[in-house]
């Protein structure tokens, strides 16, 4: 059996200005109705399959985005979702904000918009459940671990980031 | 231990995952329909119990695993006592010591949506237990054998003579279905009631064990749902089956019309249901008898 | 003869040399020692003695002839009386004089008049006996065994309290004695002199601190049991002047209530309800936690408490279906449900203990009232599992104590890591407790099944309420020891070695009673039912429930529980047992830790979070009380009315149908 039969789903709400949690949030609801693909929009990292994230990283958050990413089981995908996800956006020259979700925790998928539009979320989550998949086999056969949110740190650490790469992280894990 | 005992355990041991799966992947439909979804498919169940024990292994501290495997054991075990024939007193004892277990995993992680879960889920249980021990009480009274064995055999379908313990044990079923708007603990699918309360520390596997225990439950309490119309008459099995579904589908349909009780509800609703339901009922039978 | 006057003045003898150790010395400890473990020796060898060489069926009777006793022991009442004057009047507690008086005096002149003189036996050793002696014998030696270590360790952390150990452990030594008397007498005047020496005695044992709030506690506790004292006297009085016997036996002969003893019975069950704090009366056992550890265990587990359900439920075949049955059912039910509701509220330990003790107790009683020969088979298992849990977990209660300088629930959040033993203890007597393999439940089991026989509904609905309470703060209190905090680590042990030497054994017994409680039942339980309803058996085999067989002697469990339970039960005994293995073999398995889920804002470990300032901040998990919505103050004192109300009620109906019709 995949495993992306059942990929459930854990939002977390950055420093983003809410549009698009909405979007998210309209399309758990009837009318997108995700379900249909085994989702579910769990409360809990224990939980979840895929970590999908919205907003921007500040100083604040920064740990609490390590922590959950870190509570997660393997395997798992992160999402980052919005252009303020993806790389700090708007508020990017802001005071307390760090960037996108990858500069604390490797992204898998990057779903660009302002706001992010459910059919392009679910299109984002369709292709996460791929990488899903890739992770499992890789995992069965004892050849994976994703790293922990320390150790990505220290890889990073000097790494120059490229906005926009969308699958840089996972093939570089293997 | 007969033979015939020993085969409807291996029937149960087998079976109940499966067809508790279906019933959830249905109700997962219809609960959709009911709210103009399509809704999952129909093994969604399966799939999502296949997943969480392919996971990896993560816990909090050493205990927290064996806790939750006692729990699925105790669990099994208490609904292959029910199948075997035996006294339904002990089904619902072996049934506690198997919810004790859970809460102590819950307890075991000292985290506090965990132990908020663990103590709504001890509030349901001092909530529903007097029902069902007095669902015990009235099988006894009007087939004078605690058995599970003899009760089945009796003359007429027992609801014509327990009506009040039915109502009263239906009530108490949605708690332990975790239905909204009993679903304080810890419930079904999309909802998050504070985080999944109780498993909301337990993850991948060890989370499968609890899913697998609650699969067995929800077969051992349908089972005992169905007790209430099976008698001697081989027919009256499909007049339970039928009443199962029946009790299903108003599960489904009370789980999407209620919200969510606070737990001074819950506590206090189910005791005067027992209490009025029950026992008139158990007054009656005492009379009668 | 001998034996039996070893084991009751054997307890004396040692009180009367401790009382003169003042000083914590090793020869005081020896004196200790040798006292208990004389006494637990001597108890088995009399119980296996009258087991295989007298005739425990009809009973053995002892002391036709006493005149020369009777008088000491009218001298020695006479001396109690004077003591509860002195401290009466020492501490402005006047009305306690009246009640000492009502039941002193009469007792006396009783004895003087030698109107109470009487040929019968004044000792009598059945099965029932037999248990009890077991039971006090070795559960109360080993709380005096206890005590050495604690009463030691209790003075080094309390250094206000004026140290008179040596009184304390005399003390628990004549308490042991005036218990093994007093179940072991069937002279009437021989019981209400044990009778008082409890009252009088644990009234010394609670005010041992001699704090205000001790003082207060101390004279409520004497005040009520004295009052049952009264109760007492007033049925002695009765049954000698009017029905002229002077022994309980032979109150017994009659098969069913018959008006004339209506009234004596009614008083002995006020006395008794009295002795075991049922509800009316509760308050004075909630109040004796002032007192030391031992005293508590001693108090609540062994025997003070379990001297009244004794006493009921030697009355117990008289009393199905009257009107006395009706007022113990009544209380004893209630008292179950109500305790348990309260159990629930309460944060400190011991008061916890307390409450469950006053609701087991009123199971207890509830059985003996219905008077059912199942209802008394699960009384006596209930007293049994009972004494020894119990005193187990007051022990480590006690135990935790003086190690961390509480006994709060709250205060055991991750035991289990910091004082594994301890905990583990504490897990078997709460398993114990609560859940079915083990003990308690299946006597709970036992008295469900005699209830609904026997047409009594309020005592089922009382019961299938009750236990659900009662497994709500047990658990919790589980959760509480097992919750692992990370990080926390092994703290020292302060609990000394005559602690464990009492803890250990308690608790092994408590697993092992599980697992032989057939072979109890089989050889002496059933026995002692099958003599006591021999007068009534056929009565309750037509009318109450005629399709089950009462007493299959061959399997040696009642009805209730068939042998195929008992193998079920035993399998999830030995599924328990090996989980601390199985642990080993699942905990080899490669996995990773992860923190708790707190929301992401963990702070390094589980213990803390950041809270919106960025800064650290404690975590706090505290258990449920609901004190809103079934606290003391919400509905204690509406218990109290409802039962004293009630209890007035019914007292007043037999003493008018008793005494003038």
């Amino acid at each position: 059996m995949r495993i992306s039969k059942s990929p459930w789903l854990l939002h977390y709400d950055g420093s983003s200005c809410n549009g698009c949690d909405i979007e998210v949030l309209a399309t758990t609801a009837p009318r997108f109705d995700i379900e249909r693909f085994g989702i579910i929009n769990t409360g809990n990292p224990r939980h979840a399959d895929i970590f999908l994230c919205t907003g921007g990283v500040n100083s604040q958050n920064q740990d609490v985005v390590r922590q959950i990413y870190d509570q997660m089981p393997d395997p798992k995908v992160v999402l980052a979702c919005g252009i303020c996800a993806c790389d700090g956006g708007i508020f990017k020259d802001c005071y307390n904000i760090l960037g996108g979700t990858d500069t604390v925790i490797p992204v898998d998928v990057y779903v660009p918009g302002c706001a992010v539009r459910p059919e392009a979320l679910i299109d984002g989550v369709v292709k996460a459940l791929k990488i899903l998949d890739e992770k499992n086999e890789k995992m069965k056969r004892g050849e994976y671990r994703s790293l922990t949110s320390s150790e990505y740190a220290a890889k990073i650490n000097g790494d120059v980031k490229e906005a926009g790469d969308s699958e840089g992280e996972e093939k570089t894990d293997a | 231990m007969t033979t015939y005992s020993l085969i409807s355990v291996i029937l149960y041991l087998i079976l109940s995952p499966v067809i508790a799966c279906l019933f959830s992947g249905v109700d997962r439909i219809v609960t959709a329909r009911m709210q103009g979804r399509r809704g999952p498919k129909l093994l969604q169940p399966f799939y999502d119990i296949m997943k969480l024990f392919s996971k990896e292994n993560t816990s909090v501290n050493e205990i927290q695993k064996i806790l939750v495997m006692a729990h699925c054991f105790f669990a099994v075990f208490s609904g292959a006592i029910f199948f075997a024939g035996e006294d339904i007193l002990l089904v619902l004892f072996a049934l506690t010591m198997a919810e004790v277990f859970l809460i102590l995993a819950a307890y075991s992680v000292n985290a506090a949506y965990s132990e908020i879960g663990a103590q709504r889920e001890l509030l349901q249980m001092m909530a529903y237990e007097p029902m069902t021990l007095l669902t015990a009480v009235g099988f006894y009274l009007s087939v004078g054998s605690f058995k599970v064995g003899d009760i089945i055999r009796s003359d007429v379908p027992l609801i014509v003579k327990m009506p009040g313990f039915f109502l009263g044990f239906c009530f108490i079923l949605v708690i332990k279905f975790r239905k909204s708007p009993f679903d304080l603990a810890t419930s079904h699918h999309a909802h998050q009631e504070v985080i999944k309360g109780l498993t909301g520390d337990l993850a991948g596997p060890a989370y499968g064990f609890s899913e697998l225990a609650e699969l067995y439950e929800e077969i051992l309490m349908l089972g005992m749902a169905g007790l209430f119309f099976i008698s001697s008459d081989k027919i009256s099995i499909i007049w339970a089956a039928c009443a199962v579904v029946i009790l299903l589908f108003c599960m489904s349909l009370v789980d999407n019309i209620f919200p969510r009780v606070k737990w001074e509800s819950l506590l206090k609703s189910s005791w005067i249901v027992t209490l009025f339901a029950g026992g008139a009922n158990l007054v009656i039978l005492s009379l009668v008898r | 003869m001998p034996e039996l006057a070893f084991l009751i003045l054997f307890p004396f003898a040692t009180a009367f040399i401790l009382f003169f150790l003042k000083r914590d010395s090793k020869v005081r400890s020896f004196f200790v020692f040798f006292g208990a473990f004389g006494e637990l020796a001597a108890s088995i060898c009399f119980a296996v003695d009258s087991l295989l060489h007298r005739d425990l069926e009809m009973g053995t009777f002892f002391l036709p002839d006493t005149h020369f006793s009777d008088m000491i022991m009218a001298a020695v009442e006479v001396c109690l009386m004077l003591i509860v004057f002195f401290l009466s009047i020492k501490y402005k507690k006047y009305f306690v004089i009246l009640l000492s008086a009502f039941g002193t005096i009469p007792a006396v002149y009783l004895d003087f008049s030698g109107i109470s003189e009487t040929t019968a036996s004044h000792i009598k050793v059945d099965y029932l006996t037999m248990i009890m002696i077991l039971v006090v014998g070795i559960v109360g030696s080993l709380i005096c065994v206890y005590a050495v270590g604690y009463i030691r360790d209790y003075h080094h952390h309390h250094k206000e309290f004026k140290d008179r150990s040596g009184y304390f452990l005399s003390m628990l030594f004549v308490f042991l004695g005036a218990m093994m008397g007093l179940i072991s007498s069937d002279n009437l005047m021989w019981m209400y002199f044990f009778w008082e020496i409890t009252s009088v005695c644990s009234f010394l044992l609670i005010g041992y601190s001699r704090t205000s709030e001790a003082v207060t506690n101390s004279f409520r506790a004497l005040w009520m049991n004295l009052l049952g004292g009264c109760g007492f006297m007033a049925a002695i009085i009765f049954c000698i002047c009017v029905m002229e016997i002077t022994n309980i036996s032979q109150l017994l002969v009659f098969a069913t209530l018959p008006s004339m003893a209506v009234f004596p019975v009614a008083m002995l069950s006020f006395a008794a309800l009295t002795k075991s704090a049922q509800m009316p009366f509760s308050r004075w056992l909630l109040g004796a936690m002032v007192a030391p550890t031992p005293t508590s265990a001693l108090l609540h587990s062994a025997t003070m408490v379990k001297a009244g359900v004794y006493l009921l439920l030697r009355l117990s075949p008289m009393m199905g279906g009257s009107e006395v049955g009706i007022m113990v059912t009544v209380i004893g039910g209630f008292t179950f449900f109500a305790a348990s509701l309260l159990a629930i509220t309460v944060t400190d330990g011991k008061k916890v203990l307390a409450y469950s003790t006053i609701s087991n107790l009123g199971l207890i009683t509830a059985a003996a009232g219905c008077g059912l020969p199942e209802a008394v088979w699960a009384g006596i298992m209930l007293l049994i599992f009972h004494a020894v849990t119990k005193s187990m977990m007051f022990m480590s209660v006690g135990a935790y104590e003086n190690s961390t300088g509480s006994r709060d629930v709250e205060d055991m959040h991750g035991m289990i890591v910091r004082y594994p033993r301890l905990a583990f203890v504490m897990t078997i007597g709460i398993f114990g407790m609560s859940v079915v393999p083990m003990g308690m439940c299946v006597a709970k089991w036992a008295a469900l099944k005699a209830f609904i026989d026997s047409g009594y509904v309020y005592l089922t609905m009382f019961l299938c309420f009750g236990s659900a309470t009662t497994l709500f703060y047990w658990v919790k209190w589980l959760g509480k020891i097992f919750s692992v905090s990370r990080g926390s680590m092994k703290h020292e042990y302060t609990v000394c070695f005559s602690e464990w030497l009492s803890i250990y054994p308690l608790s092994f017994i408590a697993v092992f009673l599980c697992i032989v409680y057939p072979l109890i039942s089989r050889f002496a339980v059933v026995p002692y039912i099958q003599n006591a309803f021999s007068g009534s058996l056929s009565r309750f085999v037509t009318a109450a429930f005629p399709d089950s067989t009462i007493v299959p002697a061959s399997s040696g469990t009642v009805a209730a529980i068939s042998t195929e339970d008992f193998v079920i039960m035993g399998v999830m005994l030995i599924c328990m047992c090996i989980l601390p293995l199985a642990m080993r073999f699942v905990n080899s398995v490669q996995e990773r830790r992860v923190l708790s889920y707190m929301s992401g804002f963990n702070a390094g470990d589980d213990r803390s979070f950041y809270d919106s300032f960025g800064e650290e901040r404690g975590q706090y998990l505290s258990n449920w009380y609901m004190q809103d919505l079934f606290g003391e103050k919400k509905i204690l004192t509406g218990c109290l009315i409802l039962t004293a109300v009630f209890l007035i009620c019914i007292m007043a109906s037999c003493a008018v149908g008793g005494l003038f019709l």
